[in-house]
């Protein structure tokens, strides 16, 4: 039975986390993710979780403590934001590689500078090439849902690879919604016990983790580690169509919003998916072809399934919160090109950037997108690719 | 968004407009709607203006943007009527709600070309009568309440009851005051609004 309920991203996600119950948890503040770690503290104060609570001195510490737990032997996640996940960066790569399955919260907020606490996509893109699986959400149901499919996804044993389940700081953490929350049985019985195959607190096998690598040995391991991120393409999948069953909510490595027989698409990840959708309705009102394809999963990047979603449209919106400071356009609108290259799709893109530092992104303005696509098509009118959103003049 | 509503609320941080904006998604929970509250943080600091928004619908809610072409508005704090433009896109069937003692009146000359119907709430006076202390956030809650139609009188005060006795069980003292600050300035507002039918008020 479904609790229908109403809460705001942060607290879907604590609540998640109190019903699958991990072993430890180090945690540092940084706004807007703070109330994670602060309300999980509460669950574990009133006795209502077992967690172990490590408040460490940095986030480079709670990752650092996270692999350590981890290679114990324990179920570990932390939480964190923007300069917290960038002072973690050494430790991403550690995690990964060491193939430990941690779960990290995060709470989309830039980096600096100019100094701002709001929404957009620079922490997570930053630490895009650290062999984590990177999971969006698009409001709190979705961060609360994938918070518990994280887990079997990361701990999947073709996988062994840790998780960050990503949400829209302030958009989503601290926008109070409906949700339908699962009851706590179920989740414990979805996410399971865990069992590693090998850990360090383990007498009668002892291993170690994260020693030297030669040469000759550490580029089949650079290997290993990529194969899995792979594998857990099918893992996210497999554990999406467990969770269907839990929750009668339907997820994959995109949704396909109205593409079907759309000539124009929006690429888009995370809270405005939903403004776009919104948009969309009204457009097709008017006879406009328009469609969303909502990415889900960012890494491992479904690259040919994208390409094969997108094949039938005119033009596709790659819509990046986030600038690379590449001189060439976002990370999504790099990897979105070459995934139709590669796969022969010559359809028309353009690339815009939007939302940066929390500027707002609304329903006229995706309208204002579809309308440069279909002038593009229709008119031959080429807009300038790589292109900003709601920039003051 | 269809049959759905849309509120912004104005005060400065520390006055509890953030709350009150979640406490209205709240309680519009429990009648069974869509809801959608949220505050738009500038640098966090006590005083500083804030906005917060709500959305409330018999549809599922998916847009994530902020409020431009509000059917209601609520200004918390008076002042900011001087620094802020309180009734930027408030659509003209709609109604502005501040807390102030001044008359409708002299507020109305204050939102030059603003022609739509404006409520005065003072929220201070009735927060110091029942609670002793300056906090405005429930009667313009109950204010807005009346004025919106988002539910009736006696729903929104259960539900407000069973909301203070849960958020306030630790210090149940506090909670009589609440309930007569929302019973009185849901009655203010709804005695104008009343007045305004009859066209007893300019």
């Amino acid at each position: 039975m479904a609790i229908k309920e109403r809460m705001s991203g942060n607290e879907a996600v604590s609540y998640a986390i109190r019903q699958i119950d991990p072993d430890v948890m180090p945690a540092f503040p940084i706004t807007p993710s703070t109330e994670i770690p602060q309300m999980v503290s509460t669950y574990i104060a009133n006795g209502e979780m077992d967690t172990e609570f490590i408040p460490v001195e940095s986030e480079h510490s709670s990752m650092s403590a996270a692999i350590g737990a981890e290679a114990a032997g324990a179920r570990s996640l932390t939480a964190t934001s923007s300069a917290g996940l960038a002072l973690m960066w050494e430790e991403l790569l550690l995690a990964a590689s060491n193939r430990l399955p941690i779960v990290l919260a995060l709470v989309n907020r830039t980096l600096s500078g100019p100094i701002n606490i709001n929404c957009d996509h620079s922490d997570s893109m930053g630490a895009r090439d650290t062999g984590w699986i990177q999971i969006y959400a698009e409001n709190n149901q979705e961060a609360y849902d994938n918070f518990i499919q994280a887990y079997p996804i990361a701990e999947h044993e073709l996988v062994h690879l840790p998780v960050m389940i990503c949400q829209d700081g302030f958009i989503t953490s601290h926008a109070v919604e409906n949700i339908e929350l699962i009851e706590d049985a179920a989740v414990k019985k979805f996410v399971g016990t865990y069992s590693p195959e090998e850990f360090l607190l383990n007498p009668g096998r002892p291993v170690s983790v994260g020693p030297y690598s030669v040469s000759s040995y550490a580029m089949e391991a650079k290997k290993n580690q990529e194969i899995a991120l792979e594998n857990a393409k099918a893992a996210i999948l497999e554990t999406a169509k467990k969770f269907k069953k839990i929750s009668g909510r339907e997820y994959g490595l995109f949704e396909e919003y109205r593409t079907k027989d759309a000539d124009y698409i929006m690429l888009i990840m995370g809270s405005a998916a939903g403004t776009a959708k919104q948009a969309v309705d009204g457009l097709r009102a008017r006879g406009k072809k328009a469609g969303v394809l909502k990415l889900r999963v960012f890494r491992p990047f479904p690259a040919d399934e994208i390409a094969a979603a997108l094949k039938g449209c005119k033009a596709v919106a790659i819509m990046d919160r986030c600038e690379s400071y590449n001189g060439n356009g976002g990370p999504l609108g790099s990897e979105v090109t070459s995934a139709l290259f590669r796969n022969k799709v010559m359809i028309d893109t353009v690339n815009y950037i939007y939302g940066l530092a929390g500027r707002d992104f609304t329903v006229e303005e995706t309208k204002a997108v579809f309308g440069e696509l279909e002038d593009m098509i229709v008119n031959g009118k080429q807009p300038v690719q790589y292109k900003y959103i709601g920039l003051r003049k | 968004m269809n049959n759905g509503i849309e509120i912004r609320w104005h005060g400065r941080g520390g006055q509890g407009a953030k709350t009150a904006a979640l406490l209205l998604a709240d309680v519009a929970f429990k009648t069974g709607r869509s809801v959608q509250g949220f505050p738009e943080y500038g640098p966090e600091r006590m005083g500083a203006p804030i906005t917060a928004y709500n959305r409330i619908s018999d549809d599922k809610i998916r847009v994530h943007s902020n409020i431009y072409t509000p059917d209601y508005v609520v200004v918390v704090d008076e002042t900011l009527l001087s620094s802020v433009d309180v009734t930027s896109g408030l659509k003209r069937n709609g109604a502005i709600i501040i807390n102030t003692p001044k008359s409708r009146e002299e507020i109305a000359k204050k939102l030059e070309g603003y022609s739509g119907r404006i409520y005065t709430v003072d929220a201070r006076k009735i927060s110091e009568e029942t609670l002793g202390k300056n906090f405005p956030n429930s009667p313009m809650l109950a204010a807005i309440v009346a004025v919106s139609g988002v539910m009736d009188r006696d729903t929104f005060i259960r539900e407000m009851k069973a909301s203070y006795q849960h958020k306030f069980a630790k210090k149940p003292e506090v909670i009589d005051g609440n309930m007569k600050a929302l019973e009185m300035a849901y009655d203010i507002v709804w005695s104008a609004m009343e007045d305004d039918k009859m066209g007893l008020s300019a």
